[in-house]
């Protein structure tokens, strides 16, 4: 109660400032009149008795301070001071504010916007979404396996029909699918969704509306589709009379019945849907056949939204012991699968998992950066805090308390931090959309939505680091200048003592700060540079060299299966006779691609699987001649041929790692195994490759003619010497030739196709490398400050040395050895932290030891030779001083 | 901040302020020549942390000000002590009390 009384006089005080400093000035007056007339009437002279009041009363000034303070709340009358005068000393010196904003900026700047990159695709995903907090991702689990599947339909209609804690329960998976509208087909990537989807994400239809219930039963029933915003402005023209015009999708005839609002992306993090269709069309999209029966059939992604005030651990319980009932009623398909809640960001199923170990580095390397330019900005500071101390000396001798010198610097770090700021989050904005750019080029169609999100979250994060990175950078220099020695500054005339022992210390501190987190990150980027040319130089198991891939979109053409299959012989032959080309064939998937392969359980003659073990295998349907085109070697028996068609038996080459698995030191040729409901003869064995990407753990592998279970879709695959340029025009001339409606996809090498699997691990690298870069530059500049100004301090010592028989080598030698003092420390310190630090990389690394020598050694010889410049230049200015003119100064 | 003359106890100044005005209003001079009377020339008010005292006692609203006429015949600020300032005054005469008796036993003990 009394601090707020007293709180509120003073706020009154601010307003009435005027006249309390007038009030002031009269009572004090009074108070000396009075006491010098009692002095004169005991018998001084009037201005003996003036003076000896007044030197009884002290410091008049002062003391009307300290009552101004007690009456006044001062802080905002204190601030606006202090800002008006910051501002105008920032502004004289133009140079060092630019240089102090710039690297503040950089800091902020990548702190902000790895942290927007964040919020946008770990913490924050689907803004557009009403109740995001209580979203959670339902991943299925297998017992003994680790790592995450995703669920049967059935089993998720099981849990939303039997939960008491969901509130809502959505089921969606990714499609990806051809979208015809009049003569232009166009690939396009959608959702298959329950029906309540819009309405459990809180997302209204802008135009038309969202499915009903009806329409997520009946097989195939409801052609009924929602459209994105973007596809709406872009390929509709933004149609306001779109709702119940119809469009083709995979061929089928859909009916528009709803627009979604412009900031909705759909529920996949990294890529926008441009449509959504009931979950009842799913066989419509599928090639491999319906599922929503199939409890086998682990296909569909699931979120649910909680009932407000459920925690996640009691939706957890319920889910698991729902998970076991299934298991009890389902024993075939369903024993060993559980289910596990997950938050958002640790979604297994999109791309924030891929974007999670780089994300986690970049943050951690903008917190680097970050510290980095605190150091430079407070060692830039610390130099000019000399240069600024005649200042601060007057200001103290004319009575200004040593609290409110403090309160003043800290307030100009604050200036120069909120600029860096507000460029800061400008950077983050420009930089929200910079991880597209990262992304490698995807398949047509796919619109790839990275974005960064500055919301309030970002917004207050920067603002904390805003005051968190002026306490780092500002307080040292700020309370190192208001530990001025009065007597001793003034007494030394204005060139001495400006260095005092404890504050080049500090210099030296500051800057042994920047080259040991400087020596980090280029360890950190030698480590991960390493890692990437290792994983870059594992081979894939087939030849990325002379090896092209293309296709030819047939089924957004309506191509039924005998047009396809006529169409890829007659294109066959036509590549095959194009010169330079020595052969060519056709895959359904191509390894390393967005799409994913078929897989299927399969009972494998003379193999006793274990109670809980499914057998599957994962497959890819291949035309002739697939192994001598991708050049990966047949082991035993022999490849598939232009034979292996329809009319023959049924065949099947194995990877060497099937082969292991179910018939270990057994030959397997003439082996069966039986694949939904056919049995397939094994007539070869192909070297194991990998299929994904080249750190997958090996699983039984298998192929099938093209012919044998022919799918529309599918890429061509051509060896060849020739480029891409030649073979995409003459494929297209021989396209068009067969159907001039068609055209081919652009041809690209295996080698970049392959290349595009470790994008996040070059992304990374390239953080790290231009970080560490810009890093290193902020060290290098902070060294070069605090050299040059330790030479321009010590001129005249120079000046004498020089004068007493110096030579430029000893003086060099003096100034250089400085210099390495620091540097040796910076390295040592670096290493050391190096050394400790680079372990958290270790499972981001392939192949390469945390503490890898050669990225240790090439990260000491950079830094060497970029801090040997910074103190060579201020050394070679010692060399170049005019002794007679620098001791007569 | 109120910076004190050693002759007086650190945070006592406060105290006899408003014991100064327990009886009549007073201008600054006055209350520093009181406190010098009644204390038989023992303690010295330093001016100079006078009126900041004084403000903060005004802030804390246990004294009030308003302008007089001094005997002198100059305009003056005159501090009188509000109700809230009697019974601070009274808090901190018990206090002071307490711990001057517990000082004087410690030291009064062998």
């Amino acid at each position: 109660m009394k601090t707020i009384r007293a709180a509120c006089w003073r706020l009154l005080g601010v307003f009435r400032k005027k006249r309390c400093d007038a009030e002031l000035a009269a009572e004090i007056q009074h108070h000396l009149d009075s006491l010098t007339e009692r002095k004169i009437a005991a018998g001084m002279s009037a201005s003996e008795a003036r003076n000896t009041t007044l030197r009884e009363f002290g410091g008049v000034e002062q003391c009307k301070e300290l009552a101004r303070e007690e009456r006044v709340w001062m802080w905002p009358d204190q601030l606006r001071q202090d800002l008006r005068f910051g501002l105008r000393m920032l502004r004289r010196s133009r140079a060092f504010s630019a240089l102090a904003i710039l690297c503040l900026t950089l800091g902020i700047g990548t702190t902000a916007a790895v942290f927007s990159w964040i919020e946008g695709i770990l913490f924050h995903p689907y803004p557009a979404v009403a109740h995001e907090e209580r979203m959670f991702v339902l991943a299925g689990t297998t017992r003994g396996a680790s790592g995450f599947n995703q669920l049967s339909y059935p089993d998720c209609i099981d849990f939303q029909k039997n939960s008491t804690l969901i509130e809502s329960f959505i089921v969606d998976q990714l499609i990806a699918t051809t979208l015809s509208i009049g003569d232009r087909a166009e690939r396009a990537i959608g959702g298959l969704v329950t029906p309540n989807y819009f309405e459990a994400l809180g997302v209204r239809p802008s135009l038309g509306r969202g499915f009903t219930p009806e329409e997520g039963v009946g097989r195939n029933a409801h052609p009924v589709a929602v459209i994105s915003y973007e596809t709406w402005k872009n390929r509709y023209q933004s149609d306001p009379e779109i709702i119940g015009k119809t469009q083709y999708l995979n061929g089928v005839r859909h009916t528009i019945i709803g627009v979604t609002p412009e900031n909705f992306h759909g529920t996949f993090v990294g890529v926008s849907f441009q449509f959504w269709v009931p979950i009842s069309t799913q066989e419509t999209f599928d090639p491999t056949g319906y599922k929503l029966e199939d409890r086998n059939a682990r296909a569909f992604e699931s979120f649910v939204f909680l009932k407000p005030g459920v925690t996640p651990r009691q939706a957890q319980e319920e889910l698991s012991s729902l998970a076991r009932r299934l298991e009890n009623d389902y024993p075939e398909t369903n024993r060993g699968h559980g289910v596990e809640l997950l938050p958002l960001w640790r979604s297994p199923f999109n791309v924030a998992a891929e974007m999670l170990p780089t994300l986690e580095i970049a943050f951690a390397v903008v917190l680097f950066v970050l510290l980095i330019a605190c150091a430079n900005v407070s060692t830039l500071l610390l130099v000019r805090s000399l240069i600024r101390q005649p200042e601060m000396t007057a200001r103290l001798a004319l009575g200004a308390g040593r609290g409110r010198l403090f309160q003043q610097l800290l307030t100009e770090g604050l200036i120069l931090s909120a600029c860096a700021t507000a460029g800061g989050i400008l950077v983050a904005h420009w930089c929200r959309n910079a991880l597209v750019l990262a992304f490698p080029a995807q398949a047509p169609g796919i619109i790839v939505n990275l974005p960064g999100q500055i919301d309030w979250r970002v917004l207050a994060v920067s603002a904390g680091v805003c005051v968190l990175a002026t306490l780092l950078f500002a307080l040292a220099p700020a309370i190192q200048a208001s530990k001025i020695d009065l007597a001793g500054a003034i007494n030394s005339g204005s060139s001495g003592v400006l260095g005092g022992r404890g504050r080049s210390r500090l210099r030296s501190a500051f800057v042994l700060i920047q080259m040991s987190l400087s020596f980090v990150l280029i360890v950190g980027a030698g480590l991960l540079m390493q890692s990437l040319q290792r994983i870059e130089g594992v081979s894939p198991g087939f030849s990325t060299e002379g090896v092209l891939l293309s296709g030819v979109d047939l089924l957004s053409a309506g191509y039924n299966a005998e047009r396809a299959k006529a169409f890829q012989d007659q294109l066959l032959e036509r590549v095959r006779a194009l010169p330079g080309v020595e052969a060519a064939t056709l895959a359904r998937v191509i390894p390393f691609g967005l799409r994913d392969f078929s897989s299927s359980p399969i009972t494998v003659e003379g193999y006793q699987a274990g109670a809980d073990e499914h057998p599957t295998g994962d497959y890819n349907q291949v035309g002739p001649d697939y192994f001598s085109v991708m050049g990966i070697p047949i082991v035993a028996g022999r490849e598939f041929a232009r034979t292996d068609d329809e009319n023959r038996p049924l065949v099947a080459v194995v990877d060497e790692t099937m082969v292991a698995k179910y018939w270990p030191g057994k030959h397997p040729i003439g082996r069966r195994f039986q694949m939904k409901d056919n049995w397939l003869e094994v007539v070869g064995v192909a070297k194991a490759s990998h299929y994904r990407t080249k750190l997958e753990t090996p699983k039984p592998f298998f192929y099938v003619p093209l012919r044998q279970n022919f799918t529309v879709q599918g890429g061509v695959l051509i060896r060849t010497r020739q480029g891409t340029a030649s073979m995409t025009s003459a494929l297209a001339r021989e396209v068009h030739a067969l159907d001039p409606n068609l055209a081919p996809v652009a041809a690209i090498t295996m080698h970049e196709h392959v290349d595009r699997g470790t994008y996040t691990q070059r992304l990374a690298v390239t953080l790290l490398g231009i970080f560490g870069g810009l890093a290193l530059l902020l060290a290098a500049i902070g060294l070069y400050a605090v050299m040059s100004y330790a030479v321009s301090q010590s001129t005249r010592e120079l000046a004498l040395r020089m004068a007493l028989g110096a030579r430029v080598s000893d003086l060099l030698g003096l100034v250089l050895a400085r210099g390495l003092l620091l540097i040796a420390g910076g390295l040592i310190l670096g290493a050391a932290a190096a050394f400790a630090l680079t372990r958290l990389l270790a499972n981001q690394l392939y192949q390469v030891s945390s503490h890898d020598p050669v990225a240790f050694g090439s990260a000491f010889i950079v830094m060497v030779i970029v801090a040997l410049f910074a103190c060579l230049l201020p050394a070679r200015r010692a060399t170049r001083i005019d002794p007679a003119g620098a001791l007569r100064a | 901040m109120a910076r004190e003359k050693p002759d007086l106890v650190y945070g006592t100044l406060d105290m006899l302020i408003l014991k100064a005005l327990q009886h009549d209003p007073r201008h600054g001079l006055g209350i520093a020549d009181r406190i010098h009377q009644m204390s038989k020339d023992i303690l010295h008010v330093e001016q100079g942390s006078l009126y900041p005292a004084l403000y903060r006692l005004e802030a804390h609203g246990w004294i009030k000000a308003k302008w007089g006429v001094s005997d002198t015949n100059r305009k003056a600020r005159y501090y009188e002590l509000t109700a809230a300032g009697r019974k601070q005054l009274t808090a901190e005469k018990e206090h002071w009390l307490r711990i001057t008796k517990g000082i004087n036993r410690v030291l009064a003990g062998t």
